[in-house]
């Protein structure tokens, strides 16, 4: 028997009349008033997500930022001390084994934020990467808990709650900060594409910070259907979708994230090689000229020949269209080209277009 | 308004169908719109496609998922409900007011198959 994990605000989910259903392994919220709902209120005021069940690796010792330097695709030694460095996992041959948010909490201590469905996979990964790096591991997932406050309102409902400036906030940062007395780390980010926070905590206190953003200031609790459907507008991936382990960084668009000029890196030398054949498959923009919805796992043709599928699609909340992100043969991906996508019996007629579907509203 | 319920037999993949004649309009239950939540599009057949029994003819989708639909009986489309284009969402609101297509019935006695109003409701409380 598997028994389903709880976050620790399980029972106000429950209380708030949320849809309840399984996701990597935890009874989370898809909804509470209503998906569309939801994704306006982030989009135009702000929502406030239950991401407890995201995984918290820390990292500590002497060795730590050397280590989870050759550990990630992305920079960590050397880089800005506040920054969140947003990095992947890979395997020997490139495949992505997670997406991750690294935090260099100190000199010696490192805390690193993975998906929920990773967390076992990327610790045991982990552990056997550890070689003579003189590091501690420690997964404290069960200890820590987290909420993301999203959308244009946020930094205005955040000051009001915390009392606290956001002015030289920038985003992609994060601060360790007192908030009512207790001590959380707050990183200017999000899984939407509006600005937002995400803040970290032992479990109690990020309850508490739930209780209050909801009940006292009425910020709209959400579901993760409308967190799949903010983060697909904005074209931000989501493990098991855009990425896999037979799917390499440079294919999910996310190259901005491997830095091949570092020293050495595990899956630096199939990467190299990726970039240096060039690529196969690209993680493209769909949109259906025929009226349908394009959903995940559909075949894409192209001159009656399959070319790839859709990895998440949607009939797009904000921009009001059907839309897709796909990955597909490179040699096809050309924007504004002809392609169909196989929906049941039909074969529906449709465009490449940039995966830029929705402007993002970051504070920079 | 409102259907005479005893009028309307269902399958057990949540459509209703009323039979008038060599006709029958089909369209799904409300049990299904619950559980479906706001239908955002309906993908609706062609006049003149000629389904089988429990063959799939379309689909009804919320912005998470598409659900196929099953004809209860063997037929071919004749008439589909082009209201649903703009305001698939009908679905929700009235469910058994607005049929989703019309066909020509091909073997009658394949209705025989089907649950009645009282025997769908039971069907319904065990699949909870």
């Amino acid at each position: 028997m598997i028994l389903l994990e709880k976050t620790v605000l399980y029972d106000i989910h429950q209380s708030l009349n949320a849809k309840i259903a399984e996701y990597a392994g935890f009874l989370m919220p898809i909804e509470y008033a209503g998906i569309v709902i939801e994704h306006n209120a982030v989009r135009n005021d702000a929502g406030i997500f239950d991401v407890s069940h995201m995984g918290e690796i820390k990292i500590t010792g002497l060795e730590a930022e050397k280590f989870v330097d050759y550990l990630v695709t992305n920079k960590v030694l050397g880089a800005e001390k506040n920054r969140v460095i947003y990095a992947m996992l890979v395997q020997e041959d490139g495949g992505i084994i997670d997406d991750l948010f690294v935090y260099k909490l100190a000199e010696d201590e490192i805390l690193l934020v993975v998906n929920a469905a990773n967390i076992e996979k990327d610790y045991k990964w982990i552990i056997e990467h550890k070689d003579n790096y003189k590091v501690n591991i420690k997964n404290v997932s069960d200890v820590w808990g987290e909420v993301a406050l999203q959308g244009p309102k946020s930094s205005m409902i955040f000051e009001e709650y915390t009392k606290l400036s956001t002015n030289d906030f920038k985003f992609m940062t994060y601060k360790k900060m007192l908030i009512n007395g207790t001590d959380f780390i707050v990183s200017r980010s999000g899984y939407t594409g509006e600005d937002g926070f995400e803040i970290y905590g032992k479990n109690a206190d990020i309850k508490r910070i739930f209780e209050d953003l909801v009940y006292k200031y009425n910020v709209v609790p959400c579901g993760l259907g409308s967190r799949d459907t903010l983060r697909f507008e904005a074209s931000l991936p989501l493990y098991g979708h855009e990425m896999s382990t037979t799917i390499n960084p440079f294919e999910a668009g996310m190259g901005f994230a491997v830095k091949l000029d570092k020293e050495d890196f595990i899956g630096k030398k199939a990467l190299l090689k990726v970039k240096e054949e060039g690529l196969k498959r690209k993680l493209i923009g769909i949109e259906l000229i025929e009226k349908n919805i394009p959903r995940a796992g559909y075949l894409l043709y192209k001159d009656d020949v399959c070319i790839g599928e859709v990895t998440t699609g949607y009939l797009s909340i904000s921009l009001d269209k059907p839309i897709a992100l796909g990955l597909i043969r490179a040699d096809c991906a050309n924007i504004d080209s002809e392609i169909y996508v196989a929906i049941r019996k039909k074969m529906v007629k449709a465009k490449i277009i940039s995966r830029q579907f929705y402007q993002k509203n970051y504070k920079r | 308004m409102g259907k005479n319920m005893q009028n309307l037999k269902f399958s057990k993949t949540h459509e209703w169908i009323e039979v008038d004649g060599d006709y029958a309009l089909i369209g799904i239950s409300d049990y299904a719109q619950h559980h479906l939540g706001e239908v955002v599009f309906v993908d609706l057949p062609n006049i003149g496609d000629v389904f089988q029994k429990d063959e799939e003819f379309g689909a009804v989708e919320s912005v998470k998922a598409a659900s196929d639909l099953m004809l209860p009986v063997a037929g071919e489309i004749i008439e589909i409900n082009e209201k649903l284009n703009d305001e698939p969402n009908l679905l929700n609101s009235s469910c058994y007011d607005n049929y989703i297509v019309k066909i020509k019935i091909i073997d009658i006695n394949e209705i025989k198959d089907l649950m009645n109003d009282g025997e769908y409701e039971q069907y319904c409380k065990k699949e909870k």
